[in-house]
């Protein structure tokens, strides 16, 4: 059934305007009011010592969660769809935990882990190993928060690509490695593309779990989102919003890295697989968590 | 020399896809797998191509134990009904893939690759992507991918399956030549009886995961062991404990002691032959085939009743076979 004109150009109508109130007008009047003034403020604001150390710091946090998780969605990703065994409904079931529990309980959970009192905690503060307070707990909890991405991303695409190629590929006598590199990981690679900025959205907006293990000291376990949260309880609007300009632009820019990297991979017309168009998407996530 | 598989057996959980098999392919033939879906043609040939492995049996692949040798090892060439093409890569991509494992340098992929890209007939696509080609050109460059680097043998999973039936056709008159050429030991799979007998030199029949039968096209035409060969290779009739095949019946319009009587139902004529369908006092349906000249000689028409005399006919007791009639 075709809708009628009227109804088609309503329906059109519904989306834009839905998607422009909720979405479009919050982000719209954060820069508008972020460059109000002018670009001096929001530069000032954002050159500051510890505005700085909150990018570096945000940025230690993609840095080392996102490739992590992202070697481990491939390899899990890989492990539920190709091999059949017992502890797939397991795993399965337990990928999705993070998207289950709200981050606060994440943050509390790694404190009682972790803490003076908790099962690792002692003998890690014997090793010298600060894990609460300090950035390997931060970095804990953005993995743990971010980590059912590329799993959730990668799963349908391994199953869409099916097994074929890659038993050619083994008749042509390439070896497992070979053939992941060669042939498995280019037919996947939107879906690991679009788990990457999943995850990197995720992490670089985490607030929840990492002001709980990081217990918010300024110029030193501040990330951007905790810059950006004590800037608005001190009434610093100007730093608020040029904080949360630079997240927007740190999520933007990856999606774009992304789309370039994974377009130079392949230039050919051939259709491609679910999670092209879902970049756009991407982007609305951003300010998630 | 050549392919031999041993004994071989194959489970899917309740599904006994290979119940005891055993084959014999020798070097340099064309042999084909023939039967049914869930005859086990498939399973038999991915288990020689090392992609299944067998519960129990051997498969010795010019003259070496294969049966531990995993796919990668075994230099078999293989090509699947949907081709399994790498779509990220271009035809040349393709093409040189195993040739690129190998590590073999530049200049010799690149004449390599052109030559066998002039082979199938695609020389002037190597730099399309495989969803830029037809489907018979894909097929083409999956069997150019698999013959790249040399592979002693060629296995080929109902290739042609997913082409229309002229592309088939045409595909088929080409593989058969290809193989005259290249004589590389080669075992298709079919379930497409004509396409069996216009390609192969020799015809494996399986059904239920067991080997009915193997032997040339006419041995098995001629000399069917069981009822299922007899049916499955060619067309046949069942006339009570008999079978027919309908150019061995004769419609005729005097009773005798040897005819039986039947009602025309339905006169097709497909060229210069002619097939008329009868339904005999029993109930059974019945074909004939006659030529043309033979219908005007005999003025049927449809609604007509007719007699049949079998010329020859069949019966399985047991495994012994009678001539009848």
């Amino acid at each position: 059934m075709t809708p009628s004109a009227p109804a088609k150009w309503g329906l059109r109508s519904l989306a834009f305007g839905y998607l422009g109130l909720l979405l479009l007008a919050p982000v719209g009047m954060i820069f508008y009011k972020t460059f109000e003034n002018g670009l001096a403020a929001p530069w000032e604001a954002m050159t500051s010592p510890e505005a700085i150390h909150s990018i570096q710091l945000t940025l230690l946090m993609v840095a080392v969660a996102v490739p992590l998780n992202t070697i481990f969605g491939v390899g899990c990703a890989l492990l539920l769809v190709r091999r059949r065994w017992w502890g797939n409904a397991w795993i399965d079931g337990i990928i999705n935990l993070p998207f289950a529990v709200s981050p606060i309980v994440v943050g509390l959970s790694l404190f009682l882990l972790y803490g003076n009192d908790g099962w690792f905690g002692p003998t890690l503060t014997e090793w010298g190993i600060q894990v609460l307070f300090s950035w390997p707990g931060m970095v804990l909890a953005s993995i743990f928060v971010s980590l059912p991405f590329v799993v959730r991303e990668v799963v349908p695409v391994l199953h869409e690509i099916g097994t074929e190629q890659e038993q050619a590929a083994s008749t042509l006598g390439a070896n497992g490695w070979q053939t992941f590199w060669r042939v498995t990981l280019p037919a996947i690679r939107w879906g690991v593309a679009y788990g990457i900025v999943l995850t990197t959205a995720r992490v670089l907006g985490e607030f929840g779990a990492v002001t709980i293990v990081s217990g918010r000291i300024t110029g030193e376990t501040e990330t951007l989102p905790l810059f950006v949260a004590r800037a608005f309880e001190q009434f610093n609007e100007e730093a608020a919003y040029a904080g949360a300009i630079v997240l927007a632009l740190l999520a933007l820019t990856t999606l774009l890295l992304m789309s370039v990297g994974s377009r130079r991979a392949k230039s050919s017309s051939a259709p491609i697989p679910a999670g092209t168009e879902v970049p756009v998407a991407a982007s609305t996530t951003k300010e998630g968590s | 020399m050549g392919i031999a598989v041993e004994g071989a057996r194959k489970r899917f959980g309740d599904f006994q896809a290979l119940d005891d098999v055993s084959i014999d392919v020798p070097d340099g033939s064309l042999t084909a797998l023939l039967g049914p879906s869930g005859s086990g043609k498939s399973t038999l040939l991915r288990a020689i191509a090392g992609l299944e492995e067998l519960d129990s049996g051997t498969v010795v692949i010019n003259g070496k134990d294969a049966t531990r040798t995993p796919a990668q090892k075994r230099e078999v060439g293989f090509v699947f009904q949907h081709y399994a093409a790498f779509k990220h890569m271009t035809v040349f991509g393709n093409v040189a893939f195993g040739l690129r494992i190998r590590k073999w340098d530049k200049a010799k992929i690149h004449d390599r690759v052109h030559e066998l890209l002039n082979l199938v007939q695609l020389d002037g696509l190597a730099e399309r992507y495989p969803d830029q080609l037809s489907g018979g050109q894909r097929q083409r460059m999956a069997l150019a991918r698999a013959l790249a680097v040399e592979p002693q043998v060629l296995l080929l999973d109902e290739p042609f399956g997913a082409l229309d039936a002229k592309v088939r056709k045409d595909l088929r008159t080409w593989l058969r030549r290809l193989h005259d050429e290249m004589h590389v030991t080669t075992i298709f799979v079919t379930h497409d009886q004509e396409e069996a007998m216009d390609v192969a030199e020799q015809l494996v029949v399986m059904n239920q995961g067991r080997v009915e039968q193997s032997g040339s096209a006419d041995e098995l035409y001629e000399h069917p062991a069981n009822e299922f060969v007899m049916s499955f290779v060619g067309e046949v009739n069942r006339l009570g404990e008999h079978f027919v095949r309908p150019h061995d019946m004769e419609v005729v319009l005097d009773p005798d002691e040897r005819t039986q009587e039947g009602m025309v139902q339905r006169i097709v004529t497909l060229g210069f032959e002619v097939r008329v369908e009868l339904v005999l006092s029993d109930g059974t349906e019945v074909w004939a085939q006659l030529t043309r000249a033979e219908l005007q000689r005999l003025e049927l028409r449809e609604g007509q009743i007719a007699y049949l005399r079998p010329i020859q006919a069949k019966s399985f007791n047991g495994s012994e076979l009678t001539a009848a009639v």
